[in-house]
């Protein structure tokens, strides 16, 4: 839209009414447009306030543990005597869960896109899709609730070695709760790719399958990519059904069938019993958070480059 | 030639009589037959137009077995959200009475409520309402209408886009150590509504852009045309006009707010609270955190109030929606062009 100019002109050197309202006018316009500029700073210092605290409290936290010792130690017991500060332990689990998520998102997820987009008629899919979306809006708590009250039982019922709580079941809802946002963002770059690649391919006597599998899917490759990866953000980021579900014992192990204590998990278990600040575990937190968003920060960035990058023009 | 293969007479099915040119995709014979009749000579000819048909057979059972996998598929994921209904539904149904909903939580699960809870969600979230429309929809109007080339507001945009990818909990290890320590509001309503503000901000602010987007240029040019400022454009034409869509983007952000524990837990939101707020400085407790304590319980009654507790939350989220969405097609019906 046009941009109007910012200036503030005074009234011309006349005693005129009408030159006086214009001025002020431009008066008050001037203070709302600053207010709106304001209001717009906000955000960026957000961002601002977000990687200096982190990073601040972080630094705190590495005078006291090494950042070597911090990234490759093996053990995390920051609770209780001898203390250690590996935080190997807590990716783990935080990958685990979040790769279990993702086999079980991308899959179920890309799926009912091309179902959604390719074979679903436009009723069924009137039906289908807002019901998808009703996923996304459930609060993740009651993922966390339906994990151990449902996913976990059926769990123990087929492995009988399944701990109570345990990283498959937080997978699996989490899994879930990816899903509506994978299908989604698929759906869209299916749909998006012009008519005339579905016609070229039936013309060359290929199948509906064949249709969608090889020639649909490559040419929306790239904002499925970005889904996954923002999929995979999501679920690294993802705080309560975990919390809930995974357990609370950090555990250097690809088992998911034991209890795993993620990082966010982590960071909900200190919160939860009230540590007081400037303690080591206090800052710890901190650490654990700054890795955290280093982590989904450039996940979020890879996937703006994947669709920059990658992207297709359809003309 | 003995005879015409695409003759289909349904009198000559007799197994017998099965001769080898019979209408058989798959027998290669047949179908060599059938290609030569269509004027093809070279026996490789023949031969590839054999295994195109031999292989269509096999192609279109892939197919149909694809259609099938991508149906059942959609189905897991309705199938997933009719399990986790029809759980919350048996487990909480018979725990939701009025007493569940007027009294306070208790160590007893029969007299445990969620009072103090549901005004804690509440007050939180008609703050945060407040403060996030007010930042989001000015920063929006600014980026859309009053800066919309210049390099600060291109900064701006993928600084929002960033920010909409942060996760939840990072924004409360930020309204703990910016609103409870250093602005010193204590771990009490208002900080976390701050907190929560900060955390649907993108939210607003992308789906005020949107709509903002949508308004025909004419209608600013119009306003301008007659001496309109551009706040005074913006203010009684555009944003009207966009409201529709602002709502649709506050509604995505009051339901986000509604079922977020993460940061509240730690801004410091406490699971026993056996009082009312009367100041904004009072600690708190939200739906989501009673919801996260009980459910994290083993006992099974304390499951259930967590259902119960599913239950009013869910229900809390869809009257918001349907409020909003009432509003919005009030608003589309009024204003069209």
């Amino acid at each position: 839209m046009p941009i109007f100019p910012l200036k503030l002109t005074p009234p011309i050197a006349t005693n005129s009414l009408k030159a006086a309202a214009r001025f002020k006018t431009r008066l008050s316009e001037t203070a709302v447009i600053r207010f709106l500029q304001t209001c717009a700073w906000i955000s960026i210092l957000t961002t601002i306030a977000i990687v200096v605290i982190l990073g601040f409290e972080s630094l705190v936290f590495f005078k006291g543990v090494p950042l070597l010792d911090f990234l490759t130690g093996r053990d995390w017991s920051p609770l209780i005597e001898p203390r250690s500060f590996g935080v190997l332990p807590l990716i783990a689990g935080t990958l685990v869960v979040s790769l279990g998520a993702c086999a079980i998102a991308v899959p179920l997820g890309l799926a009912s896109a091309i179902y959604l987009a390719e074979y679903a008629s436009p009723k069924t899919r009137s039906l289908i899709k807002p019901t998808i979306e009703l996923l996304a809006g459930i609060p993740s708590v009651v993922f966390g609730y339906f994990a151990i009250t449902t996913v976990t039982p059926v769990l123990q019922f087929i492995f009988p070695t399944t701990e109570i709580f345990n990283a498959a079941s937080a997978s699996i809802v989490l899994g879930f709760m990816v899903l509506p946002m994978i299908t989604s963002l698929c759906d869209d770059a299916i749909r998006a790719t012009p008519r005339s690649l579905r016609e070229g391919g039936f013309a060359l006597a290929a199948t509906k399958a064949e249709v969608s599998l090889d020639i649909l899917l490559p040419a929306s490759m790239s904002a499925i990519m970005a889904s996954v990866i923002l999929g995979f953000s999501r679920a690294i980021g993802e705080t309560m059904a975990v919390a809930l579900a995974a357990g609370s014992t950090p555990n250097l192990s690809l088992n998911p069938l034991t209890s795993m204590q993620t990082m966010t998990g982590y960071i909900v278990q200190v919160a939860m019993g009230d540590v007081p600040h400037g303690t080591i575990e206090y800052q710890s937190i901190f650490a654990v958070a700054g890795t955290l968003f280093v982590m989904t920060l450039s996940l979020n960035l890879l996937s703006q480059v994947v669709v920059r990058r990658f992207a297709r023009q359809w003309e | 030639m003995t005879k015409d293969p695409t003759n289909n007479d349904p009198t000559n099915n007799d197994p017998a009589n099965n001769d080898p040119t019979s209408n058989d995709p798959t027998n290669i014979y047949a179908n060599g037959q059938a290609a030569r009749e269509e004027g093809f000579t070279s026996s490789r000819e023949i031969h590839l137009e054999a295994s195109f048909l031999d292989n269509l057979a096999r192609r279109r059972v892939q197919a149909k077995v694809f259609a099938l996998a991508i149906q059942l598929a959609t189905c897991m994921a309705l199938l997933a959200l009719g399990i986790l209904v029809w759980r919350i539904g048996s487990q909480g149904l018979p725990y939701l009475n009025w007493n569940f909903i007027t009294s306070f939580p208790s160590r007893k699960a029969e007299r445990a409520g969620i009072l103090s809870a549901l005004v804690g969600s509440a007050t939180i979230i008609f703050m945060t309402t407040i403060f996030a429309v007010i930042l989001g929809v000015s920063t929006a109007v600014y980026l859309e209408e009053i800066a919309s080339k210049n390099k600060f507001a291109k900064f701006l945009e993928l600084n929002i886009a960033n920010l909409s990818g942060v996760p939840s909990l990072v924004y409360g290890m930020l309204g703990l150590a910016v609103f409870v320590r250093i602005f010193d509001f204590g771990r009490s309503l208002l900080a976390a509504s701050c907190t929560l503000a900060l955390m649907v901000l993108p939210i607003i602010i992308i789906a005020s852009r949107e709509a903002l987007r949508t308004v025909p240029p004419s209608t600013r040019l119009a306003a301008a045309a007659l001496g309109a400022t551009p706040w005074q454009t913006t203010y009684h034409h555009t944003l009207p006009a966009a409201m529709p869509g602002v709502l649709t983007g506050i509604i995505l952000a009051i339901s986000r707010a509604l079922g977020e524990a993460a940061p509240l837990i730690i801004v410091g939101g406490v699971t026993y609270i056996a009082f009312l707020p009367t100041r904004l400085t009072d600690s708190f407790t939200t739906l989501p955190i009673q919801i996260f304590n009980w459910a994290g319980r083993p006992q099974e009654e304390f499951q259930s109030l967590a259902a119960a507790a599913i239950i009013v939350l869910v229900g809390l989220v869809l009257v918001t929606n349907g409020i909003a969405i009432f509003i919005r097609t009030k608003l589309e019906n009024k204003n069209r062009w």
